[in-house]
C-alpha cells in the first residue's frame, strides 16, 4: 500500500499537524519508505492467533479497582497554572461554533 | 581518588564509612557539569542550589541514623520523569517551561531511599529516537570518541542519550532511563555502561511522560552491573496508581550478582546471527559466551523464529500508542501554544503540533495515525499485535530450554554525529537486537564487554524470563567480571 | 394500526434507536479520585488525569463498574465477565486526553430489553443492544466572552453508562416511552439520577424513515437530546425532514444532526467531520475488566425491587392498576407511599396519597423530595382516624393545617382539642338541646318528613364542632326522636 498526497493531507489534518503544502512531497516519501518496510509483516501467517494487547509478559491480568472514593481534585489552581490561556478560573481557547 | 570517579556502590560505601559527605559529592559532580556539560549537552536541567540542599538535609539524615539504602548519592534524572516543580521538557518544545505539580512514583522512590537529583537530563524528544539527536534541546555528545579519528563527535545513543553520557562521563553516580524500545540499553552499550530494562510492570509509568505505553519501561543505567541492581531496587515496586503495575515483591537485586552462573543454560538464538553483521560484533558475542561457559553455564542454540519481524512490528504498535499519547499537546492546558491572527481552535491544535513537534516525532505520528485508520487497522495494526503474539510465544518456548539469552546489544558501536541520516528505516535497525524484548515484556540488561578496533565500547544483552531480572544481573555480572571492563572515555569529571 | 406519517406517496414508517448516557451515581470519577458532585466551581473537582496531564494515568472505580452491572441485571441483560477498555481518538477542546477511554469492541454488558406500556395500554419489548462504560468529557462555555469558550474539566472523567437500544421503536411515543422506562429504572437502582436538566442523562436518537415491508434506510443521529418531550419532537421532526428528502428525490445522508429547541428543527452538525475515524484501539493502560461471579451475585442479591414488580405488588395489595402506576412513576413517590402504608390500610393510605397529598403537592408547587407533609405524619393522620379519634371530615381540616404549621396530626389534635366525642352521655345531651330547640321540625319529622333526620345529625355537628362521631350521633339522633 502506497500512500498518495491527498491521504497525506488526510492523516495530518486526522493528527492535527499543519503540513504546509511543500512538506506533503517529503513526508510521502518518507511515510511510504517507512511502510513499505512494514509490509514484509503481511508475510507472516498469524491464522488463529490472538493478538497480544498491553505489555505484559505473561498474558494481562485482570484489572485492579480502586475503592470509590474522593481522594484528588480541588486544586483548581495547580491545574491551571501551566495553561497558556488562563481565562480566570477556565482555560481558554478560541471561540467554538458547534 | 577523584570523588567522581566513584561507583555508586563505592561512593555508599564511604558514605557509610564516614569518608566523605553528600555535599562533597554533590558539590563535586556539580563542578564536573558546570565544566562538561556546556560541551556534552547531556543535562537540560541543572539543579545546582537544590541539589546541594538535598545533599545537605541527607547528611543531616545520615548524622542522626537515618540513611536510606541510596541516602546522599547524586543521581541524574532523565527529563521525561515529571519532577515536581522542577521543568519537565520531554525533549521537546511542545513541553517547553512545563513545571509538573506532581512527582513520578519512581523518582519518588528514589528520593524516599535518599537520593539526591543533580538536575534533568536530554534525551531524544518523547524518548523517540536513537542517538539523542531528536531533542528539541541539542544533541548530546558521547563522551568516548575513536582512537584514529578523536575530532568526529559522536552519538551517546538514544534516546536516554543524556542519561548515559552523564554517567559515563562521571557527572552522576547512575541515572534514571526508559526504554521502549532499546532505550536504555543501546546508549549503554554506547557509552560504556550498564543498564537494565526491568519486566514490564517491574517499574510504575505513573508521572513518565508516555511514549508508547505497552512498551515502556523505566529502568537504571550506571557504571555497574551491581550499580544497576541497587538503583532498580529502588526504583522498582508496586504502585496502584499505575493499572499495569505488578503487584509483586521487588528481590535484592545486588545480591543476584554475586550468584554464579555455573549450571546456567544460556540461550544463543540463531535468528540474532544478521547477515552482514560486523565481524567484531560477532567475536564479541562468541566471547562473551566463552566467558559464561568458562564459569560453568551451558549454551543452547535456540531458534526465535518471528526474530526479523520485531522491527517493523514495533514500528506499527509504538508510533500507533505513540499517536494517541501524544494528542493530549494540544496547546490547552499546558506547553507551547502557537496561533496565527483569527485561528480558530483546529488551526491553533495544527500550528502548535507542527510548531511543537520536531520531524521523527511528526512521522511517527503520522505513522501511528494512518496504521489506526479506518480501513488500514486490520491489515496494520491488528496485523502488527498478532506478530507480537508470536514473538512472545518464540521466547515463552525458548524458556523451556534455557535460563537466559544472550545478544549483542547493538549492531555496532556509536556513530558519528553526521552518519546515518539518510533514511528513518536505517536509524531504526539500531533496535534490532533490543526491541525484542520490548515487545515481550521480558527484562535485558546491556553490558559492557569490550571495545571495537577504534577503541569504542561494546555491550552484550542478556534476556531473561518474566519477572527474572535477577538471573540477567548473575549472567551480566559474570560478563563484567570475565571482561574486567576498565576503559573509561576521553572526556570524563 | 400502527403509527405512521403521511408524505404525498403515502404513509412512512418510523425507525428508532436510542443511545442513551446516563451519568454513574458514585462519589468520584471512573478513572481518578476527584468528586462528580454537579455545580462546583470551575476546575475545583478535577485530578490531573482528568485534565490529561503527562505521565498521568487511569485507575478504575469498582464503584463505576458495580453501577454498571446493577444496570445490565435490572435490564435484565447479559453481564460480561471479560471486557476492555478502548480509546476513542479526537480532538476537542473538552477532550483532555485526546482520546476518550470508552468500551468499543467488548462492552460490560450485553443484550438485554425494556417493556414499556403505551398510552392505549399495549405493552411492548424493547430490546437493548448493550451497555458500556466511558469517560465523560468536559464543558465549554460559549457565552462568557466575545473571541473565547472557556473550558470547565470538572465533567471530564466523570463515568457515563452508554445504553444502545436496538432500532425497535416505531412512533415518537415509543421513544418516549422507553426514555422514561429506562429512566425509571435507573432511578430505582440508584445507579443514575436521571436529572436530565442537568444533563445525568442524553439521548442520542437514531432516526430512520421506509415504505411498509422495506428494509432499513439511512439513518441520521440526533445528537444530545435532553428531555422525553425533546426526543419526541426530534424524533418527528427528524423522520419529516427525511421523508420530503426522499419524496423531493435525494438521498438521506448519514450524518450527526442538532435539535433546535427552539425552532422544532433538527440541523446537520459539521463541526463534526473527522467523526467517522475515530481510531479505536485497545486501552494499553488498562488490563481487562474481569469480574468474579461471585461479585456479580451478590450485586444481584442486593438490587432493589424494580418498578414492574413494585407495581404488580401494589396492585396485589389492593390498589387500583392507576393507582399502582402512578404511586410507582417515581421512586421517591413508592417509598412516600410505602411509609404511610406501613402497618395500615392500603387502599386508604392509597387514596390519601394520590388524593389529599398530590393535590397539595400541585398547589403549593412542591416535590416528592420535599413534600408539605411527612410520610410519617400522614401515616400517623390515617392512624387517628382508624381508630376513631377523628373523623374523616376532620381528618381533612386536620390535613390542612398539617400543612400550614408542619405539625403531627396528634398534636394539633391535642392542642386544638379536634378529639371525636365517643361519650354517649355528651351526645345524648346535644342531641336532646337540639330536639328541644327545634320541636317544630321533630313534629314534622314524626309527622312523616323523614328527609329531617339529616337536618338534626348535622346540627348536632355543628353543635358539637364536629367532633362528635358520627355514627354514634346518628344512633343517638334515631333513638331519641324513637
Amino acid at each position: 500500500m502506497s500512500l498518495d498526497a491527498a491521504t497525506v493531507r488526510r492523516i495530518a489534518s486526522l493528527a492535527r499537524i499543519r503540513l504546509e503544502e511543500d512538506e506533503v512531497g517529503r513526508m510521502q516519501a518518507e511515510l511510504n519508505g517507512i511502510l513499505g518496510w512494514i509490509e514484509q509483516l503481511q508475510a507472516v501467517d498469524t491464522e488463529g492467533v490472538e493478538p497480544m494487547a498491553g505489555g505484559a509478559p505473561e498474558g494481562q491480568p485482570a484489572m485492579r479497582m480502586r475503592e470509590d472514593a474522593v481522594t484528588d481534585g480541588g486544586q483548581a489552581d495547580a491545574v491551571l497554572a501551566n495553561a497558556p490561556d488562563r481565562m480566570g478560573a477556565y482555560f481558554g481557547v478560541p471561540k467554538v461554533v458547534e | 581518588m577523584r570523588l567522581t570517579d566513584h561507583t555508586l556502590r563505592s561512593a555508599l560505601d564511604a558514605l557509610n564509612a564516614g569518608e566523605t559527605t553528600s555535599v562533597a559529592l554533590t558539590e563535586a559532580f556539580l563542578e564536573g557539569i558546570a565544566r562538561l556539560n556546556p560541551r556534552l549537552n547531556a543535562f537540560i536541567t541543572v539543579s545546582a542550589d537544590q541539589a546541594l540542599e538535598a545533599a545537605k538535609a541527607s547528611d543531616a539524615r545520615r548524622a542522626v541514623g537515618k540513611a536510606g539504602p541510596l541516602e546522599g548519592a547524586p543521581l541524574a534524572i532523565k527529563d521525561l520523569f515529571c519532577t515536581a516543580g522542577t521543568q519537565t521538557t520531554a525533549g521537546s518544545a511542545i513541553l517547553g517551561g512545563f513545571v509538573p505539580p506532581y512527582e513520578s512514583t519512581v523518582t519518588k522512590n528514589l528520593l524516599r531511599d535518599g537520593a539526591v537529583f543533580l538536575g534533568k537530563v536530554n534525551l531524544d524528544e518523547f524518548a523517540m529516537g536513537s542517538s539523542n539527536k531528536t531533542s528539541a534541546y541539542g544533541a548530546v555528545e558521547n563522551p568516548w570518541s575513536r582512537a584514529n579519528d578523536p575530532d568526529t563527535r559522536l552519538v551517546p545513543g538514544g534516546s536516554s542519550g543524556g542519561s548515559a553520557a552523564a554517567v559515563a562521563a562521571h557527572l552522576a553516580l547512575g541515572a534514571t532511563a526508559t526504554d521502549t524500545g532499546g532505550s536504555i540499553r543501546q546508549p549503554a552499550a554506547f557509552c560504556g555502561i550498564a543498564g537494565i530494562k526491568p519486566t514490564y510492570g517491574r517499574c510504575s509509568r505513573f508521572g513518565i511522560v508516555a511514549f508508547a505505553s505497552s512498551l515502556d519501561q523505566a529502568g537504571p543505567v550506571a557504571r555497574t552491573v551491581e550499580d544497576c541492581a541497587i538503583l532498580l531496587r529502588s526504583m522498582a515496586g508496586f504502585d496502584p496508581r499505575d493499572a499495569t503495575s505488578a503487584d509483586l515483591p521487588v528481590p535484592d537485586f545486588a545480591a543476584a550478582c554475586a550468584r554464579p552462573v555455573k549450571g546456567l543454560r544460556i540461550g544463543v538464538p540463531r535468528e540474532y546471527r544478521l547477515d552482514g553483521m560486523a565481524p567484531e560484533i560477532e567475536a564479541l558475542w562468541r566471547q562473551g559466551l566463552d566467558w559464561l561457559v568458562q564459569q560453568g553455564a551451558t549454551l543452547v542454540d535456540i531458534s526465535l523464529p518471528h526474530t526479523k519481524y520485531a522491527l517493523p512490528t514495533y514500528y506499527v504498535v509504538a508510533p500507533a500508542e505513540a499517536s494517541s499519547n501524544l494528542a493530549r499537546y494540544d496547546g490547552v492546558r499546558f506547553g507551547l501554544r502557537e496561533t496565527a491572527q483569527n485561528s480558530d481552535l483546529r488551526d491553533l491544535y495544527e500550528r502548535t503540533r507542527a510548531k511543537g513537534f520536531g520531524a521523527e516525532v511528526q512521522r511517527r505520528i503520522m505513522i501511528g495515525t494512518y496504521v489506526l485508520s479506518a480501513g488500514y487497522y486490520d491489515a496494520y495494526y491488528l496485523k502488527a499485535q498478532k506478530v507480537r503474539a508470536l514473538i512472545r510465544r518464540d521466547f515463552e518456548q525458548a524458556w523451556g530450554q534455557v535460563d537466559a539469552i544472550v545478544t549483542p546489544a547493538t549492531p555496532s558501536a556509536a556513530f558519528g554525529m553526521d552518519e546515518k541520516q539518510d533514511d528513518p528505516v536505517t536509524m531504526y535497525l539500531n533496535d534490532v537486537f533490543t526491541v525484542t524484548a520490548n515487545l515481550a515484556g521480558l527484562p535485558g540488561i546491556a553490558v559492557p564487554a569490550g571495545l571495537d578496533a577504534q577503541g569504542l565500547p561494546l555491550g552484550l544483552q542478556v534476556i531473561g524470563k518474566p519477572w527474572d531480572e535477577e538471573t540477567c544481573f548473575s549472567v551480566g555480572a559474570a560478563i563484567e567480571r570475565a571482561a574486567n571492563f576498565t576503559a573509561v572515555p576521553g572526556i570524563r569529571a | 394500526m400502527s403509527y405512521t406519517i403521511e408524505g404525498n406517496t403515502g404513509p412512512w414508517e418510523l425507525v428508532i434507536g436510542l443511545e442513551v448516557h446516563a451519568q454513574v451515581i458514585s462519589h468520584s470519577k471512573l478513572f481518578s479520585g476527584a468528586a462528580t458532585a454537579f455545580g462546583a466551581e470551575p476546575n475545583s473537582q478535577v485530578s490531573f488525569i482528568d485534565a490529561g496531564f503527562p505521565g498521568m494515568l487511569p485507575v478504575i472505580n469498582r464503584e463505576c463498574v458495580a453501577q454498571a452491572v446493577r444496570t445490565g441485571l435490572g435490564l435484565n441483560a447479559e453481564i460480561n465477565l471479560w471486557s476492555r477498555f478502548d480509546r476513542k481518538n479526537y480532538f476537542y477542546a473538552d477532550l483532555p486526553q485526546g482520546y476518550q477511554i470508552s468500551q468499543y469492541a467488548h462492552p460490560i454488558v450485553g443484550k438485554g430489553e425494556i417493556e414499556i406500556e403505551l398510552a392505549d395500554g399495549a405493552k411492548k419489548i424493547v430490546g437493548i443492544t448493550r451497555l458500556h462504560l466511558e469517560q465523560d468529557a468536559g464543558k465549554s462555555l460559549h457565552d462568557q466572552h466575545p473571541t473565547k469558550s472557556f473550558i470547565d474539566l470538572n465533567r471530564s472523567g466523570v463515568a457515563l453508562m452508554e445504553i444502545v437500544s436496538e432500532p425497535d421503536m416505531r412512533s415518537p411515543e415509543e421513544a418516549g416511552a422507553y426514555l422514561t422506562k429506562l429512566r425509571q429504572i435507573l432511578r430505582y437502582l440508584g445507579t443514575c439520577d436521571g436529572n436530565m436538566d442537568e444533563g445525568s442523562m442524553r439521548a442520542d436518537v437514531n432516526v430512520s424513515v421506509r415504505k411498509a415491508g422495506e428494509g432499513y434506510r439511512t439513518r441520521c443521529e440526533v445528537k444530545n437530546v435532553n428531555s422525553v418531550k425533546f426526543v419526541m419532537q426530534a424524533v418527528e421532526a427528524e423522520a419529516r425532514r427525511q421523508i420530503e428528502v426522499w419524496e423531493s428525490g435525494g438521498t438521506v445522508e448519514q450524518e450527526t444532526r442538532l435539535f433546535d429547541t427552539q425552532r422544532g428543527t433538527t440541523r446537520s452538525m459539521r463541526s463534526k467531520e473527522d467523526a467517522h475515524d475515530y481510531r479505536y484501539f485497545p486501552e494499553p493502560d488498562l488490563p481487562p475488566l474481569v469480574l468474579e461471579p461471585d461479585w456479580v451475585e451478590q450485586l444481584k442479591a442486593s438490587l432493589p425491587e424494580l418498578p414492574d414488580v413494585r407495581r404488580a405488588r401494589y396492585v396485589a395489595m389492593g390498589l387500583t392498576p392507576y393507582d399502582a402506576h402512578v404511586l410507582t412513576l417515581e421512586k421517591e413517590t413508592a417509598a412516600f407511599f410505602e411509609t404511610v402504608a406501613k402497618g395500615r390500610d392500603a387502599k386508604q393510605a392509597a387514596n390519601w396519597v394520590t388524593g389529599d397529598f398530590f393535590a397539595a403537592l400541585n398547589r403549593l408547587k412542591r416535590d416528592i423530595t420535599d413534600p408539605p407533609v411527612t410520610a410519617e405524619n400522614l401515616g400517623g393522620l390515617l392512624d387517628l382516624i382508624a381508630d376513631g379519634t377523628v373523623s374523616g371530615k376532620l381528618a381533612k381540616e386536620i390535613f390542612e393545617i398539617m400543612i400550614e404549621t408542619g405539625k403531627a396530626p396528634g398534636v394539633i389534635v391535642e392542642e386544638r382539642g379536634l378529639k371525636q366525642v365517643t361519650d354517649t352521655g355528651a351526645i345524648e345531651a346535644a342531641v336532646a338541646d337540639v330536639l328541644a330547640k327545634n320541636a317544630d321540625k321533630v313534629a314534622e319529622y314524626k309527622s312523616g318528613k323523614d328527609k329531617l333526620f339529616g337536618f338534626f345529625v348535622g346540627q348536632t355537628m355543628k353543635a358539637m364542632q364536629g367532633k362528635g362521631n358520627p355514627a354514634l350521633v346518628n344512633e343517638v339522633v334515631k333513638k331519641l326522636l324513637g
